[in-house]
């Protein structure tokens, strides 16, 4: 199991958030997910078995969002 | 060419390059419908009909895709309101509807990016202010290095200018040090030999060097920092219930929508009321509201963990203190010395000073720094004599030899008589001292009372006013739960005007008082220095650590923390909640407001679908703004003249 914080271009509406949010919840292989609306960053913890970090970016980018970067 | 298609159908190319093309086309597309005179009811000519698309695929393209990659995860949002009314608009012929909303819905997107940004702004300076690089003496060479790679003990040079890169302690040199990174308060503090110093605070004059003691994310700051960090996005009460609001809303918009079209037959009201009913406004009221609050409230030391402690504060009835360190300064200090001889104070003093040489006791370390400070002022090299053949009675003081006079210090026990040598009362004199929450020393010969020093933990000199401000404020209970005795308790209440004091607590004793209190009134804050009132600080409503310089426990356990000794934080952290509580409620109704108006607006026609969206995105950034206003709250003059 991975965690890791992708720091997104600044959020500026909530819904936003639930779009987000909604994607990772369906998204097969996520177990936990965390999106942060005022520090515009998104947490997840993922089996690497069953997805990789870029194909969860590329998710993100696909809502049209820019991640700026992950830790 | 290529580039202009590819920035109109790619997802590529800045928002704000986009944002300008589709604003230029749309403003030609508007001159052509002015100049043919075009509208709904004459029809459209094709050069207009073309710009008109144009300007709307350059603007709503992006809007469609999102909504479109959004619909894939069964999740509606705002965007696919959006998407509906330009296509529906565009379907019914109202060209230039579409280009107008689409164009709009981006602008306000852009222009919320950039408001949004400010209410985080007090945040963002915070981490501006971490140490970026380090001068360390390492094998006796000078030598630069990123502050992440100090290590514990390294000797770290701090010039004048400079931050400090690590927690530590002055092993050489004297500067005064501007520690607002940490406290808020810009005035410098002077640091001289074993003084502690603060990553991210500031040296502003002067030139130290330090051993570091803590490093990296184990610093004051680094904690701040993370505290910060994560207290913006704890949500508030409101904040999560205005969030299932909109996950119901706008799918229930949309039905409504669908509902009025089948029942009025009216395409465009039902669409115009789609783009109406964007939630957006509301959504966004509390978070900015919170996020800026919590933003001020770092910059001024006044750390409060998310967004639901900043409701719950404000809403405090009843405030409970600890005593020692809290409302007093926590150290014992001499308060008076007083005479009852032929001996002047000065003489008093020193004497006492003598024989408690001898002592460890809290008491007698009082009178030494007394000693110390007063005797030194006129003379600085006075050595004090050390006390000849000193004898501890053990509950009772010393009796010491001094100039070949035999002396005695100590309780009234430690006398056989309490006869002064100037015929003044001792007893009512003590007595009076005692009902003032006073300890005595005595001094005195073996058959005679010189005079006494009277010794307490002094009131913090702003907590009289405090007290009275917070009674202001509303507050309808203020106690003190202390382990001191009653009779001192009772004169430090007296004293600052406190509604009610529980004396003589054991620790866990304090706890059980607190749930008493809660009986009455549930909303109590608990105020504590956060290293033994731990379990007191959780058992509250709300739990306040003071800590000087914050200390890691008081992080932890309390829900707000001062970060300096400092009452007025306490005054300040409880008007910044009221003010950002307020706020708040104000981006709500505005938002509410705005929302009916418009429904009033399209149901008698007088609100179309660009006028719509104007308004609703100028109701967003307005309620931004009004966020953005918290970031400049001070505290009422009133308090400020006083305090």
């Amino acid at each position: 199991m991975t965690t890791k914080t992708y720091q997104l271009e600044t959020l500026s509406c909530p819904s936003c958030v639930a779009k987000i949010e909604g994607m990772l919840k369906k998204t097969k292989g996520i177990s936990e997910s965390e999106v942060l609306f005022n520090t515009s960053r998104v947490r997840a913890s993922f089996d690497e078995a069953e997805l990789s970090s870029d194909q969860i970016k590329k998710n993100i980018a696909d809502l049209g969002f820019v991640v700026l970067n992950e830790k | 060419m290529a580039s202009f298609i590819s920035l109109v159908l790619g997802r590529s190319g800045s928002k704000k390059g986009r944002l300008i093309l589709s604003g230029i086309v749309s403003l030609i597309a508007l001159g052509f419908k002015i100049a043919l005179k075009d509208n709904h009811e004459n029809g459209y000519h094709l050069i207009t009909i073309i710009l008109m698309i144009l300007a709307t695929g350059i603007s709503g393209l992006p809007i469609m895709a999102r909504a479109i990659s959004s619909l894939r995860y069964k999740i509606v949002a705002i965007d696919l309101l959006v998407t509906i009314a330009i296509i529906g608009a565009i379907f019914i012929g109202e060209y230039w509807e579409a280009a107008a909303v689409s164009f709009l819905f981006m602008l306000g997107e852009w222009l919320e990016a950039r408001t949004i940004e400010k209410t985080r702004s007090s945040i963002k300076s915070l981490l501006d202010l971490a140490p970026v690089t380090a001068r360390v003496k390492r094998n006796g060479a000078e030598l630069e290095i990123p502050a992440e790679e100090v290590v514990i003990g390294d000797v770290i040079i701090i010039k004048p200018g400079e931050k400090i890169p690590a927690d530590g302690k002055v092993i050489e040199g004297f500067a005064s040090v501007n520690q607002a990174a940490i406290t808020g308060e810009s005035m410098p503090l002077e640091k001289e030999l074993g003084s502690s110093v603060y990553s991210g605070t500031i040296v502003e004059s002067g030139y130290i060097i330090i051993e570091a003691v803590k490093v990296g994310e184990d610093t004051t700051f680094a904690g701040i920092l993370r505290l910060v960090e994560e207290a913006q996005d704890k949500k508030a009460k409101t904040q999560k219930f205005l969030e299932r609001f909109s996950r119901y809303y706008t799918p229930g918009i949309i039905l409504l929508s669908i509902a009025v079209y089948l029942i009025t037959r009216d395409f465009r009201l039902a669409l115009t009321l789609l783009v109406i009913s964007c939630p957006g406004a509301l959504v966004i009221s509390a978070p900015v509201s919170i996020v800026a609050g919590i933003g001020n409230g770092a910059k001024h030391g006044v750390l409060v963990k998310g967004g639901e402690v900043m409701e719950k504060l404000g809403t405090v009835k009843a405030i409970a203190f600890d005593k020692t360190g809290t409302l007093t300064k926590g150290r014992a200090e001499v308060q008076k010395i007083q005479t009852t001889s032929a001996l002047s104070e000065t003489e008093i003093l020193e004497i006492a000073a003598v024989g408690e040489s001898f002592s460890e006791h809290p008491l007698a370390k009082a009178v030494l720094r007394m000693a110390d400070v007063k005797l030194k002022k006129t003379d600085a090299a006075l050595q004090l004599d050390s006390p000849e053949n000193p004898e501890m009675i053990i509950g009772q003081g010393i009796v010491f030899g001094h100039k070949n006079t035999k002396y005695r210090i100590g309780n009234r026990s430690l006398f056989t008589s309490l006869k002064t040598q100037d015929g003044s009362n001792l007893e009512e004199l003590l007595s009076n001292e005692e009902s003032e929450g006073r300890t005595c020393i005595i001094l005195g010969t073996e058959n005679e009372v010189l005079g006494y020093l009277s010794i307490a933990d002094e009131i913090r000199p702003e907590a009289k006013q405090i007290i009275r401000d917070l009674k202001k404020l509303g507050l309808k209970k203020i106690i003190m739960l202390t382990g001191d005795n009653e009779k001192t308790a009772q004169a430090i209440a007296k004293n600052l005007g406190l509604s009610a004091v529980h004396a003589e607590l054991l620790p866990a004793d304090k706890v059980d008082a607190l749930e008493k209190i809660k009986k009455d009134y549930p909303r109590v804050a608990m105020v504590g220095d956060g290293v033994n009132d731990a379990p007191a600080l959780a058992a509250s409503f709300v739990g306040i650590a003071m800590g000087e310089e914050g200390s890691d426990v008081a992080m932890e356990t309390a829900d707000i923390v001062l970060m300096t000794s400092d009452l007025q934080k306490l005054r300040y952290a409880m008007g910044l909640s009221r003010a950002t509580v307020k706020n708040m409620r104000q981006n709500i109704s505005f938002a509410l407001a705005v929302a009916a108006f418009l429904l009033a607006g399209v149901l008698i026609k007088t609100v179309n679908l660009s006028l719509g969206m104007l308004v609703h995105e100028a109701s967003v950034i307005l309620v931004i703004v009004n966020a953005i206003r918290l970031l400049a709250y001070k505290e009422r003059k009133s308090f400020l003249a006083k305090g």
